[in-house]
């Protein structure tokens, strides 16, 4: 088979185990596991970013490639270990979640997704068309990981794959945004991230813990 | 020219009091930095109104008479906001709360804000401004932990959370923004996320792509401008951190999310071409306006309870701007001035009276005018303005507020008219006794700057009574701009 | 029906009964140089079939017929099943009569005959191994419907050998669907022929055996046959497996020299070597989920089944 045939279905495929991934990031209970997770997941867009770059001939998509390799399948996970072991979180593990539950939510905002992204494949002109749908699901997904996890660490990790959702739309329904703006939203992430990663150390000095159950002593009484 | 500097001198002063934060004159170098950019606006403003509005750095930047006035309000509100910090920090220095460290950290994150939200306020292009927001929210996620107590710690990170996951909406709506524009305008020349580009065209944007784009830029904005379901995060930013940071939140960040909602609205409706849009805008802004209302009477703390003004309040602006038309625009364009400016002056005097009380807690802040008769009449008569007494500003938006919702949507009018009801009864019921009442509590050590309190109320007040011409016709320019 | 096809068919169930222990051996092989420990030969499992052979019968006074039966049907549902699945070639007849979903019939004849027996003699042990048995049945039947609908949909054919030969047709293509269907497969495949992480086969612990509570009464040749078919069961499901989602080098229609036939079961043998070290680093890697958890863990397995089944849908393939 020609290869220019077999992007499209490998772009799929990558977009099919980007999904595959997210649902198994969901289901995850150990921190340390999550952060493998993320980085395949960083990984996965990768190869798929440099997939797209390749066909579609723009060497922008390149550069951004290259970010997202440095930026969320070295730097990130690499940071997150450290951090986890140095708080001695690396064990950490959330008891509270019911996961088949929660995959069924997952199952019905896929099905959400999809039908919010129907008009946009049917307009969109690139090879990667189909996988919006994909993406806006892995951007819902990651964001009911945040709502259900209780740790500080998990939420950032749901927070990044949120991140990573929405990289993926940009390449997939647009080829990416322009090169300015990509610059811009990958230095904002990096700096949230050390924002975050001095939070953990100031809540665990006032709390001592990770666990965002104290953190609920602001509400409306 | 004028929009670097306007751009680079928040820029540099970042950069210096990151360097010298630590030092005794921080405080005044802060004001000063703050001032200088209020020059450098005043020019840019003056050049706006003599030679219309203008395009910089490859159309990049523009400034039109919508955003030209946020522009100055923001300047202005940042520098009297910088003045009121100068003694409010050092008593909170004074009294261990803060160490020299940590007001480093606070002058040089204020100016960085600063330019954050001039960056938002002029850029062109929409994927910068979703930068320029988000670099908003991280440079105050540690003002407001500032305190590094639990509670703090808590209401930032509440803040960053929710207004992360909020902008990571937005910046999915800005992509399916840039995904309609690049099959009118192309992928070349940059030009497709440029605002003034995507106005020229927005009849021709792909409207169903458009419509969802604005759901997601509505909820991700409207997290930062506090609309209701997606408030949390406000209260507790508001009242935990210090308060200089509670009166820019609230007087300033604000009005600047809700400005990206505008623009994005502007386009919007464009290409769809019906009033969908605008009918969010009205039921976000009209249940955040009665929520906001009603929250306030179960609070205690006194920031935390005009952190729930500040939601009824960009509840009704946000309400105001749905209605659309030139009347309603106008009085929304009006409130946001009032608003600001009476909401950071409030703050003033509320930092000060519970430095003097040494507690948030209403229940423990007595006696106001006893012990400082500027900060209980100051409070006071804020909270006067605040609830649109005439002859204040507020009172003049109010009401074209209620009467243009009456002419176009009378069942709206018991909701705002409860709303306004509500929060009267609740905030006067609350201020009265902190104000009047016994106290032997002490002065403060150093005397509070309130003068900014008076200009505001001040000007606030002339907005009410009368209102220069140059002002008026900017306003209707705007107003004319937005549509609707 | 030629000569030619039944030779095949017949030496594709000899070839399966044979190899099927071979498969098991080298899992506990490779189990065991995971784990540091010196591996048992991988002939093991026939000299243990071939004692077990010899022995004289011990039956319970209380085993009713059914009990003596049991392991005779077991036997014969797998090689039936065996014979269904294509492993070597597509062109079975015996592939033409019944469909995946009559497979699963048999998996689940087998398992109703297996608990019926354990529970026949009335110790403690058989009843709760077969209560267990079937409630993880209960939960990984519909899972593996939807995995095997998966393929189905894919191909447009319930029959195994259509599904092989839609696969082969275009052989550089894995349908994103699959991805999710084939971690939903390797769940159920742990789950069915117990193995960590739902239950151990190695272990004769009380309180967390499944299979090997219902085992316990059986005794030399039935015992034997037992062992045989839960072999053969793990053959056939890895048989389906490699036919649902590697079916590279299986034999299709209208190719049936010699030739390819070789290449198709050196490919098989291939696949099973493979396949046996993946399961064993799994195993090894994973830690047995407590019984509570195991509806859990099957839940997860239909839901990725329904997933893939989605993406397939609205991806629009």
């Amino acid at each position: 088979m020609h290869p220019s045939h077999m992007i499209p279905e490998l772009l799929k495929l990558l977009a099919a185990s980007l999904l595959l991934i997210s649902f198994a990031m969901l289901s995850r209970r150990r921190t340390q596991r999550l952060i493998t997770l993320f980085a395949w997941q960083g990984s996965v867009l990768f190869v798929s970013t440099l997939l797209v770059a390749y066909s579609a001939g723009l060497t922008e998509l390149y550069y951004s490639a290259t970010l997202t390799l440095l930026l969320k399948v070295i730097a990130l996970p690499w940071i997150l270990h450290r951090l986890t072991r140095r708080l001695g979180a690396q064990w950490d593990s959330e008891t509270l979640v019911n996961i088949p539950i929660t995959m069924l939510v997952g199952l019905g905002l896929v099905i959400f997704a999809f039908g919010l992204a129907q008009p946009i494949s049917r307009m969109a002109t690139t090879i990667t068309r189909n996988t919006i749908g994909i993406a806006l699901a892995v951007i819902f997904l990651a964001f009911l990981m945040m709502i259900t996890r209780r740790k500080a660490i998990t939420q950032v990790i749901g927070f990044l794959a949120m991140e990573n959702g929405l990289f993926f739309a940009a390449t997939s329904a647009t080829y990416g945004m322009p090169m300015v703006i990509e610059l811009g939203i990958a230095l904002d992430l990096l700096v949230g991230f050390f924002i975050l990663g001095i939070f953990f150390f100031q809540i665990r000095e006032q709390f001592d813990s990770l666990d965002l159950s104290h953190l609920e002593s602001l509400k409306e009484e | 020219m004028d929009l670097l500097i306007v751009l680079g001198l928040p820029l540099l002063g970042a950069l210096l009091l990151a360097l010298f934060g630590a030092r005794t004159y921080a405080a005044e170098l802060n004001a000063g930095m703050s001032f200088a950019t209020l020059v450098a606006v005043a020019f840019l403003v003056l050049r706006v109104l003599r030679h219309g509005s203008l395009l910089a750095l490859h159309e990049q930047f523009f400034v039109d008479s919508f955003n030209v006035f946020l522009v100055a309000l923001t300047a202005f509100v940042g520098f009297t906001t910088a003045l009121f910090s100068r003694p409010y920090m050092r008593i909170e220095e004074q009294r261990g709360r803060l160490s020299q460290q940590r007001l480093r950290l606070y002058h040089s994150m204020y100016q960085l804000f600063m330019a954050a939200m001039f960056l938002a306020l002029l850029t062109n292009n929409m994927g910068l401004l979703w930068v320029a927001m988000e670099a908003a929210t991280l440079s105050t996620v540690l003002l407001v932990s500032l305190y590094r107590t639990r509670a703090s710690l808590e209401a930032a990170w509440k803040y960053f959370i929710l207004c992360g996951v909020g902008i990571a909406q937005a910046l999915f709506g800005t992509i399916l923004l840039y995904f309609a524009a690049e099959h009118v305008l192309g992928r070349q020349g940059m030009t497709a996320l440029l605002w003034t580009h995507l106005n020229a065209v927005k009849g021709q944007l792909e409207p169903r792509v458009l419509g969802l784009a604005f759901v997601f830029l509505l909820v991700g904005y409207g997290t930062k401008v506090g609309l209701a379901p997606l408030h949390n995060w406000l209260p507790d930013a508001h009242a935990e951190g210090p308060t200089p940071v509670s009166a820019v939140l609230s007087g300033l960040l604000l009005n600047v999310a809700l400005y990206a909602v505008i623009r994005c609205k502007v386009l919007v409706e464009g290409s769809i071409g019906s009033y969908l849009p605008g009918r969010m805008l009205m039921t976000f802004g009209l249940l955040s306006a009665v929520l906001g209302a009603f929250f306030l009477w179960r609070q205690r703390d006194i920031k935390r309870l005009f952190g729930y003004s500040s939601i009824e309040h960009m509840g009704i602006i946000t309400f105001a701007f749905g209605i659309g038309g030139p009347i309603a625009n106008f009085a929304a364009l009006l409130h946001m001035t009032v608003h600001s400016l009476t909401k950071s002056s409030i703050f003033f005097t509320a930092g000060h009276a519970s430095q003097t009380a040494h507690t948030q807690q209403m229940d423990g802040i007595r006696g106001l005018v006893g012990i400082s008769p500027t900060i209980g009449w100051g409070l006071m008569l804020g909270s006067l303005a605040i609830l649109g007494m005439p002859p204040f500003g507020v009172f003049a938006s109010e009401f074209l507020i209620l009467t243009t919702a009456m002419r176009e949507h009378p069942w709206t009018t018991p909701f705002l008219l409860i709303a306004l009801g509500v929060a009267f009864a609740a905030i006067f019921r609350k201020v009265q006794p902190m104000v009047f009442g016994e106290s032997d509590a002490p002065p403060l050590p150093h005397s509070p700057a309130l003068v900014p309190v008076f200009i505001h109320l001040a000007i606030v007040l002339m907005l009410g009574v009368y209102m220069p011409f140059a002002l008026a016709d900017w306003y209707r320019a705007a107003a004319r701009l937005i549509g609707g | 029906m030629s000569t030619l096809t039944i030779v095949r068919q017949f030496g594709e169930v000899l070839l399966a009964i044979a190899i099927a222990p071979l498969f098991a051996g080298w899992i506990a092989q490779c189990r065991a140089w995971l784990q540091n420990r010196s591996a048992p030969p991988l002939t093991q499992p026939y000299r243990m079939l071939r004692k077990l052979f010899h022995k004289d019968v011990a039956l319970a006074t209380d085993a009713s017929p059914l009990f003596r039966m049991t392991p005779y049907i077991l036997f014969g549902t797998m090689v039936l099943a065996a014979a269904i699945i294509p492993s070597v070639a597509t062109d079975l007849p015996f592939a033409r009569v019944a469909d995946a979903i009559a497979l699963i019939g048999l998996f689940a004849t087998a398992r109703v005959f297996l608990s019926l027996a354990a529970m026949d003699i009335g110790t403690a042990f058989g009843s709760m191994g077969a209560r267990r048995d079937m409630m993880i049945g209960f939960l990984a039947e519909p899972a593996l419907l939807m995995v095997l609908f998966n393929a189905f949909l894919l191909s447009g054919s319930t029959a195994l050998p259509s599904v092989v030969e839609a696969s082969t047709a275009h052989p550089f293509l894995i349908d994103p669907s699959l991805v999710f269907a084939a971690v939903a497969f390797l769940m159920v495949l742990l789950a069915e022929n117990a193995r960590i992480p739902i239950d151990n086969p190695a272990t004769h612990l009380e309180l967390t055996m499944i299979h090997e509570a219902m085992v316990l009464e059986f005794s030399a040749r039935h015992l034997a046959l037992v062992e045989w078919s839960s072999d053969l069961k793990l053959f056939n499901y890895a048989c389906i497996g490699f036919a649902l989602f590697l079916p590279w080098g299986i034999a299709t229609h209208g190719a049936d020299g010699g030739l390819t036939l070789g290449v198709a079961v050196i490919a098989l043998l291939a696949k099973l070597i493979v396949a046996g070290a993946a399961l064993a680093l799994i195993e090894s890697l994973s830690a047995k989920l407590r019984i509570f958890r195991a509806p859990e863990y099957l839940a997860m397995a239909f839901l990725l089944a329904v997933l893939g089944l989605l993406v397939h849908l609205l991806l629009g393939a």
